[in-house]
C-alpha cells in the first residue's frame, strides 16, 4: 500500500517536472518569435512543410466528413420532416465541433509527429548540439520557426476542412438525397451565427493549434537522443495530443456554448 | 610551466568535476591550452573526452570548478556572451554534426550566413576556399547522406573554419579516414593552426599521428589528468599510465574492461 503512495508520488513529481520544463521551453520559443519574424523565410518554409503537406489530407478527409454527416443527419432529420435543417445540421457540427477537433487530430498525427521526429533526429545525430556550438540558438532557428508555422497553419486548416465538409454535405443532400438547393445555403446563412460559431470555432482550432505543436516541438527537444527515444517521443506526441485536444475541447465548448 | 606568462593561456581548466547520474567522470582535471598551440586529450574510450570537450564548449556544466576562456568563465557569462564567444570557438564533432537538409555548400555556408551580411558571391568564394582546403571542393553539391564518414567529418572541418575561430576543437578527426587522407588531415591541422595562428585542442587514439603534431599532450584516465608533457617527455616518461597508452599495451593501469563485478561471479549468478 504504501509502495502504491510511493508510486504514484513519483510518477506525479516526474509528470508535474516535464510540466514545468515544457513551459520553460515554451517561455524560450516565445522569447524567441521576434527574431522569426525578422526572417519570414524561414517561417514560410516552414508553414509549407507543416501547413501545405497536410492540406489534401484536410481536404480529402473533410470532404468525407461531410458527406457521413449529411447522410446520418438526413436520416435522423426526415423522421421529423426537417430535412431542410440538413445544412444549418451539417455547418454546425463542423463549424462548432468536427472542424477544429479532427482537423487537430489529423494534424497531430501528420504534422505533429513529422515535428517530433525531425526534431527529435537533429538532436541524436548532434545537429542540434552542432549548431549551438557555431552559436546558432536551436530553438531561434529551428524550434520556434516550427511552431509559429503550426500555430498558424491550424486555424486555415480547420477552416478549410470545414468549408469542403460544407460542400461534402451540399453534394449529399442536395445532389443525392434532392433536399432544396436554396434552402441547404439560406438555413444555414440564417442560422450560423458568426460570433457564436464561426469565432468560437476558430479559437478552438487556434488553441488546438498551439496545444498540438507546443507537444510537438517539445517532444521531439526532449526526447532521448537513439532511435528508440525518437520512436517513442513520435508516439508520446500523437497520444498526449489527442488526449488535450478533446479535454481541451470539452472545457471550451463548456465555456462557450455551455449557456446557450 | 609557471614560467609562462599567464596570458599566453587560452583556456583554464580548473579542478572540474563532472558527474553522469551515479557515475564520476571528472575527477578534478587541471588543464591549460596554450594559445597558438595544438594540445592533445588522449585517453581510453569512455574517459569522457568528448564530455570535456562539451564542457569547455560550455554546453555541459561542471558540478564543480571552472572553465575560462580567453579570460572569461564560461559557466558564469551570460547567454548572450557565450554565444558571441562560441562564434570564436569552432568544433568538429565526432559525427560531423552535418545539417542533413540541405547540401555541402550549404552546410559550409550555414555559420557564414547565419552570422555576417556578406554577399552570396563573396559567401560562394570563401566556402568554396575552405572546401579546397579540406580537398572536397567538387563535392560542393552532395547532400550529407552521400558522403562517407570520412568525407563528412572533412567538410565538418570546412564548416568549423568557415568563420575564422581562434581556436578549434577536434573531437576525433582521425577515425574513418583512409591513410592518405589522414596524412592530409594530420597535416591539415597543423598547418591551419600555423596559418591562422589557431589553438587547436585535438582528442584523438591515434597516438602516433596525434603525437606528430602536438606541441603539448595530456593525457586523461579515470577522471584525472594521468599525464602530461610533450610528446618527447611523455615517451621518455617513466609514468605506467604513459607507457601503456602510448605502446597500446593491454595490461597496466588502464583497464581494458567498463567496470563491472567479477566476471565469473556474472557469468554463475544465473
Ligand atoms: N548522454 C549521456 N548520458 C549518460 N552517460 C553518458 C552520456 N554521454 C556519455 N556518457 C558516459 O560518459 C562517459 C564519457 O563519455 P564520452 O563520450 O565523453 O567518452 P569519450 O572519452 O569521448 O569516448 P570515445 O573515445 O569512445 O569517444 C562514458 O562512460 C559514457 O558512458
Ligand atoms: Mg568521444
Amino acid at each position: 500500500m504504501l509502495n502504491y503512495f510511493q508510486r504514484l508520488g513519483a510518477s506525479t513529481l516526474s509528470v508535474l517536472e516535464r510540466l514545468g520544463r515544457a513551459s520553460i521551453f515554451f517561455a524560450n520559443i516565445l522569447l524567441s518569435i521576434p527574431s522569426v519574424l525578422i526572417r519570414p523565410r524561414l517561417l514560410f518554409s516552414q508553414m509549407y512543410s507543416v501547413g501545405v503537406l497536410s492540406f489534401s489530407l484536410i481536404v480529402i478527409s473533410g470532404l468525407f466528413v461531410g458527406m457521413v454527416l449529411a447522410l446520418q443527419g438526413f436520416y435522423t432529420l426526415s423522421d421529423f420532416g426537417a430535412e431542410g435543417m440538413l445544412g444549418v445540421m451539417v455547418a454546425a457540427s463542423l463549424v462548432r465541433e468536427l472542424g477544429p477537433v479532427v482537423a487537430a487530430l489529423l494534424f497531430a498525427g501528420r504534422a505533429g509527429s513529422a515535428l517530433t521526429a525531425e526534431i527529435g533526429l537533429m538532436k541524436a545525430t548532434e545537429q542540434l548540439s552542432g549548431m549551438e556550438m557555431m552559436a546558432v540558438d536551436p530553438v531561434a532557428r529551428i524550434v520556434a520557426p516550427r511552431f509559429l508555422a503550426g500555430l498558424i497553419s491550424m486555424p486555415i486548416l480547420a477552416t478549410i476542412f470545414s468549408a469542403v465538409g460544407i460542400m461534402g454535405g451540399y453534394f449529399i443532400g442536395v445532389g443525392l438525397l434532392g433536399i432544396d438547393e436554396g434552402g441547404y445555403w439560406s438555413q444555414m446563412q440564417a442560422k450560423i451565427d458568426f460570433n457564436i460559431d464561426i469565432i468560437n470555432g476558430l479559437i478552438k482550432s487556434v488553441v488546438f493549434g498551439w496545444v498540438v505543436t507546443w507537444i510537438a516541438v517539445f517532444e521531439g527537444h526532449d526526447a532521448i537522443p537513439t532511435s528508440d527515444g525518437v520512436s517513442r517521443a513520435t508516439t508520446r506526441t500523437v497520444v498526449h495530443s489527442a488526449f488535450a485536444i478533446l479535454a481541451l475541447d470539452f472545457i471550451l465548448t463548456a465555456l462557450m456554448f455551455g449557456d446557450i | 610551466m609557471n614560467e609562462l606568462i599567464e596570458d599566453s593561456i587560452l583556456i583554464k581548466v580548473r579542478d572540474v568535476h563532472f558527474s553522469r547520474g551515479s557515475k564520476l567522470i571528472f575527477d578534478g582535471v587541471d588543464m591549460d591550452i596554450q594559445r597558438g598551440k595544438v594540445t592533445a586529450i588522449m585517453g581510453p574510450s569512455g574517459t569522457g573526452k568528448t564530455t570535456l570537450l562539451k564542457i569547455i564548449g560550455g554546453q555541459l556544466r561542471p558540478s564543480q570548478g571552472s572553465v575560462e576562456v580567453d579570460g572569461s568563465n564560461i559557466h558564469a557569462i551570460r547567454h548572450k556572451e557565450l554565444y558571441q564567444l562560441r562564434k570564436k570557438m569552432g568544433m568538429l564533432f565526432q559525427s560531423g554534426a552535418l545539417l542533413t537538409d540541405i547540401t555541402v555548400f550549404d552546410n559550409v555556408a550555414f555559420p557564414l550566413r547565419e552570422h555576417t551580411n556578406l554577399p552570396e558571391s563573396m559567401i560562394r568564394s570563401l566556402v568554396l576556399m575552405k572546401l579546397q582546403a579540406v580537398g572536397l571542393r567538387g563535392a560542393f553539391n552532395l547532400m550529407p547522406s552521400e558522403l562517407s564518414g570520412g568525407m563528412a567529418r572533412r567538410v565538418a572541418l570546412a564548416r568549423a573554419i568557415s568563420l575564422d575561430p581562434m581556436m578549434i576543437m577536434y573531437d576525433e578527426p582521425f577515425t574513418g579516414q583512409d591513410p592518405i587522407s589522414m596524412g592530409v588531415l594530420v597535416q591539415l591541422i597543423r598547418l591551419l593552426n600555423d596559418a591562422l595562428s589557431l589553438t587547436s585542442i585535438v582528442v584523438s587514439h591515434d597516438v602516433r599521428e596525434t603525437c606528430a603534431i602536438a606541441d603539448f599532450v595530456y593525457l586523461v584516465s579515470d577522471g584525472k589528468v594521468v599525464g602530461s608533457g610533450t610528446p618527447e617527455e611523455l615517451a621518455e616518461s617513466d609514468s605506467e599510465w604513459a607507457q601503456q597508452f602510448l605502446l597500446g599495451m593491454p595490461d597496466g593501469p588502464v583497464p581494458f574492461h567498463y567496470s563491472a563485478k567479477p566476471y565469473v561471479q556474472d557469468l554463475i549468478e544465473h
